[in-house]
């Protein structure tokens, strides 16, 4: 039975529990709805509830537990000679994955039925050539224990589903009917309800815990995988990053983080002042005409995805750069460099910076600019001796925002940095960040059992650090300012 | 001392200075010229922010605007029994076993016979290199025409065709006869056959609207590829967070704004919320990769995983605009339901949620316009795959592979024929009026619904 049919059914069931509910309390009331504790609704509510949560979350559960328990039993036929060198147990058992997805098509198209699937055994039958009817292509013929291996798992994933149907079905008709006959006049039925709802509510609130535990979870434990192939050292401290897939590569950090640095650094060189002197002359010396237009047109710029971005680097900004800047004062070739990425990434950073600077502007008292002017200063100097120091902390805090934002930004850094690998000053060379380098080692198909590819997530792990740090530090920062003035 | 020093003050400092209000010594006018340039630079960093997004939508537009129009072919095509349908029964299973190799054939001489009906000589070109000005998708698009209706063979149809890349982008500016002399894919002449095509009324740039619905094509044929893969698969997605995050934004939001109690929990939830909403999106992609993608065993480039990541990743901007607006609304609300016997729940569910949902809304709209135009976690669950097969309908297209549409700029922006970088930009424009509808959408609920207390 497939996922859809049986939430439709604990669905149907659901909604019949609503009405059978409503109705057998009003009927054990004897038809007066005042003799209930609740409004009837209540009652039908707490039967809906009851036979549909429970086992949705069993079906859920099941869904995730189910490949995970199966992998491990299947992994324990593969025998040791079944795997190829070089490869790995993980390999062989995606084999034996698209081998059963191969079996079922065929046993779909009617091509093979389940008595001939018993008796096929792979040192008679060309597996590959079977299921290459069904357009599943297999790198190299399969071996007789990965095919009963395949067979194996398929018995199980299908023993599997139908046990899931049964339990799936059992819980939620013992739900219902244990719900529907508890149902008597002087039963509590909106408290049963709302205490119902309330723990579903507080289960909603705990995804954004389970999203962080899954974040550092896998991060961390993929990243002591990591590390228990490469040393950690040599992790942090080399300077050649050279990812080699058939083994022996040198993956130093060093380069890539000075690549992300360095970008963030011209990122931040060019939206900072820039930004700042728009929230400064929006919130100080516009008309509010002139405000009502160009803050929502800045504004603008933060809605629009970094891919586009990405773009606008690829095709306009970098050639622009290399042909009448690099390539006549002789200092780069390259259509992606450390300044293209750099400056696309600082115009989308503007209006981070100005809309964040703008409320901090804002929140300066009055009374301050009102002393300064009645002690005859300009507005610039009110602006630079009085505000500017006011705002500082607040400022400060935007800027570390701007820079945790340039640090974990992809895109632009994807279609204008470069690939490149490099430790250099000239920002008109191409050179690579933490980001980049994760994109490129986890696309397309990712094992995850070497060193390659798993050095990705020691590169997330620093990413995420890195960015969490200086969120934390911002926070506190803007958080203490605050403070002073309310 | 103070005092005596004080009033002795005028006399130390000299003769009194003759100044005038109305006449500025040299610091008033430096304080002036400092406070005009300082304005200055102001209005020059709003100028520089104004003209940074003209200049950014102009690039794309200029870029893509083309892409909507491609040049075509139009040919009668004779559909040659003989070489369809050898057998004369007209049985699908039999004319399926013609490939496109076998509708190449009927084009070339489609072209060859217009060309001598319209009086333009071959010019030194073999035929083949004449039928090289028709895009290679030309033939597989003529073999579905006949696939769906096999009692079509025998008859001549007049066909508008693709025409090859590199003869689109002659009359798009890409290719000139110059770069066409140093091009192995297009030679000078048979872009001058081109001309004399157009000048016969057989060739001609139109509206295509296959770039909204055809699949994604391979390196070779730009002017066949198409978003419809792409838009389906974001479509999916969206449907995917908006069917898990409205929900469960909504209903964290409602239990931190309505029930939790002040205490260690609470704040724990909170920070993480917090936290979630700075972390870097490939952060997402990452768990996408290790958790459901290695973990729980999901389809890798499938709909629903994509919906799963950008589920997460937009479920803090929810929660924070959803608690906004239900803060919004005033606690007299509250207690005047409270008052007249409801519980908190009832409060809540009765009164206050109706209230705050234009807010909700508004920021759940927000959020999902914020998770179609995200890139980067979608690379890293396989979303880059080459898909050319359309997912089914949903349920089951959710665990099928697609394309999202910011994917297949990225794509797009990957491969050698320049031709792409032209549809990359396409697409983007299609991907930014879907974000300006969605935006537009969320404006106007605001402005229709939005309550001031």
């Amino acid at each position: 039975m497939s996922v859809g049919i049986l939430i439709a059914i604990v669905l149907g069931l659901a909604i019949a529990g609503f009405f059978l509910g409503r109705r057998r309390a009003i009927a054990k009331a004897g038809g007066d709805s005042r003799r209930l504790h609740s409004l009837p609704g209540y009652y039908g509510q707490s039967v809906a509830l009851f036979a549909s949560v429970p086992a949705l979350i069993l079906m859920a559960a099941w869904l995730f537990v189910q490949p995970i328990l199966i992998d491990d039993k299947v992994a324990e036929l593969i025998p040791d000679s079944a795997i190829a060198d070089g490869g790995s147990r993980g390999l062989v058992l995606s084999d034996v994955r698209r081998i059963a997805d191969g079996i079922d098509l065929l046993v779909v198209q009617d091509l093979l039925n389940e008595a001939d699937l018993q008796n096929m055994r792979a040192d008679f039958t060309n597996v590959r050539s079977r299921l290459g009817e069904v357009g599943v292509a297999l790198g190299a013929n399969v071996s007789p224990s990965v095919f009963e291996a395949a067979k194996a798992y398929r018995d199980a994933q299908r023993t599997g589903a139908t046990l899931m149907s049964v339990f799936v079905l059992a819980l939620a008709a013992a739900m219902f009917a244990f719900s529907l006959l508890r149902i008597k006049p002087d039963l509590r039925a909106r408290n049963i309800s709302e205490s119902f709802v309330l723990s579903l509510l507080i289960g909603s609130s705990l995804v954004a815990i389970l999203t962080t535990v899954g974040i550092v979870g896998s991060l961390v434990f993929e990243t002591i995988h990591f590390f228990q192939m490469y040393p950690a050292s040599e992790f942090f401290f080399s300077t050649t990053w050279n990812p080699q897939f058939r083994g022996g590569s040198e993956l130093g950090i060093l380069p890539l983080l000075w690549g992300t640095l360095y970008v963030s650094f011209v990122a931040l060189v060019a939206s900072v002042p820039i930004g700042l002197m728009i929230a400064i002359y929006l919130s100080e010396y516009a008309s509010k005409t002139l405000r009502s237009l160009a803050k929502p047109a800045i504004e603008v710029l933060a809605g629009i995805p970094t891919i586009v971005y990405g773009l606008f680097a690829l095709i306009t900004v970098g050639p622009f750069i290399r042909d009448w800047i690099a390539e006549p004062t002789g200092l780069g070739s390259s259509s992606s460099s450390v300044l293209t990425a750099g400056l696309v990434m600082g115009i989308m950073l503007i209006p981070f910076v100005s809309s964040l600077s703008d409320d901090i502007i804002n929140a300066v008292p009055q009374s301050m600019r009102d002393g300064a002017y009645g002690l005859g200063a300009t507005r610039s100097e009110t602006i630079r001796q009085v505000i500017l120091p006011a705002a500082l902390p607040g400022v400060v805090g935007a800027i570390l925002l701007a820079a945790s934002r340039a640090i974990g930004e992809t895109m632009i850094v994807v279609l204008g940095a470069g690939a490149a690998a490099r430790l250099g000053l000239n920002p008109f060379e191409a050179m690579t960040t933490v980001t980049v380098k994760i994109v490129s080692q986890l696309t397309g198909d990712t094992e995850f059992a070497s060193p390659e590819t798993l050095v990705a997530f020691a590169l997330g792990l620093t990413l995420f650090v890195f960015t969490l740090g200086l969120n934390v530090l911002a926070l506190y920062i803007v958080r203490k300012y605050r403070e002073q003035y309310e | 001392m103070t005092d005596v020093s004080a009033s002795q003050a005028p006399s130390a400092a000299g003769p009194r200075r003759r100044t005038s209000l109305l006449e500025l010594d040299d610091r008033t006018r430096r304080r002036n010229a400092a406070e005009a340039r300082f304005r200055l630079m102001g209005l020059l960093a709003v100028t520089f922010g104004v003209l940074a997004v003209i200049g950014l939508v102009a690039s794309i537009l200029l870029n893509g605007l083309s892409s909507f129009r491609q040049t075509y072919i139009t040919v009668d095509v004779y559909l040659d029994p003989v070489r369809l349908d050898k057998a004369g029964t007209r049985d699908r299973e039999a004319i399926a076993k013609v490939t496109t190799f076998g509708y190449a054939p009927l084009l070339e001489k489609a072209l060859v016979d217009a060309m001598a009906a319209n009086g333009i000589a071959l010019e030194g070109l073999s035929a083949k290199q004449a039928a090289e000005l028709i895009s290679k998708e030309a033939p597989a698009q003529l073999r579905r025409y006949v696939m769906a209706d096999v009692s079509r063979i025998g008859e001549t149809v007049t066909f508008d065709v693709l025409a090859a890349g590199r003869i689109d982008g002659y009359y798009k500016g890409r290719v000139t006869m110059e770069s066409a002399a140093l091009d192995r894919n297009v030679s000078p002449e048979q872009l001058m056959l081109a001309d004399q095509l157009k000048q016969a009324g057989l060739l001609g740039t139109k509206f295509n609207p296959s770039f909204f619905s055809a699949p994604d094509a391979s390196d070779t044929r730009p002017e066949a590829a198409g978003l419809g893969v792409a838009i389906l698969g974001s479509a999916y997605m969206m449907l995917v967070v908006l069917a898990l995050a409205l929900p469960l934004g909504v209903a964290a939001s409602i239990y931190l704004e309505e029930f939790a109690p002040q205490n260690r929990f609470t704040d724990l939830i909170e920070v993480n919320i917090s936290n979630l909403a700075a972390v870097p999106s490939i952060v997402f992609g990452i768990l996408g990769l290790a958790v459901f993608i290695n973990f729980a065993g999901l389809p890798q480039s499938a709909p629903i995983v994509g919906g799963l990541v950008l589920t997460l990743m937009t479920l803090p901007t929810i929660i924070i605009a959803t608690r906004a607006s239900l803060k919004s609304v005033p606690p007299s609300i509250r207690d005047a339901a409270l008052g007249v016997g409801a519980s908190k729940m009832q409060s809540v569910f009765h009164h206050v949620l109706p209230l705050a949902m234009p807010g909700i809304l508004t920021g759940t709209i927000i959020g999902l316009a914020q998770a179609l135009g995200e890139t980067a976690p979608l690379l890293l669950i396989g979303m880059v795959a080459f898909v050319r097969e359309y997912p089914s309908a949903p349920p089951e297209g959710f665990f099928e592979p697609a394309a999202a549409l910011p994917v297949q700029v990225y794509n797009w922006t990957q491969r050698g024929d320049p031709a792409f970088v032209e549809r990359a930009s396409g697409a983007i424009i299609v991907l930014l009026v879907f974000l300006v509808i969605m935006n537009a959408i969320a404006i106007i609920l605001r402005r229709r619904f939005e309550r001031r207390w």
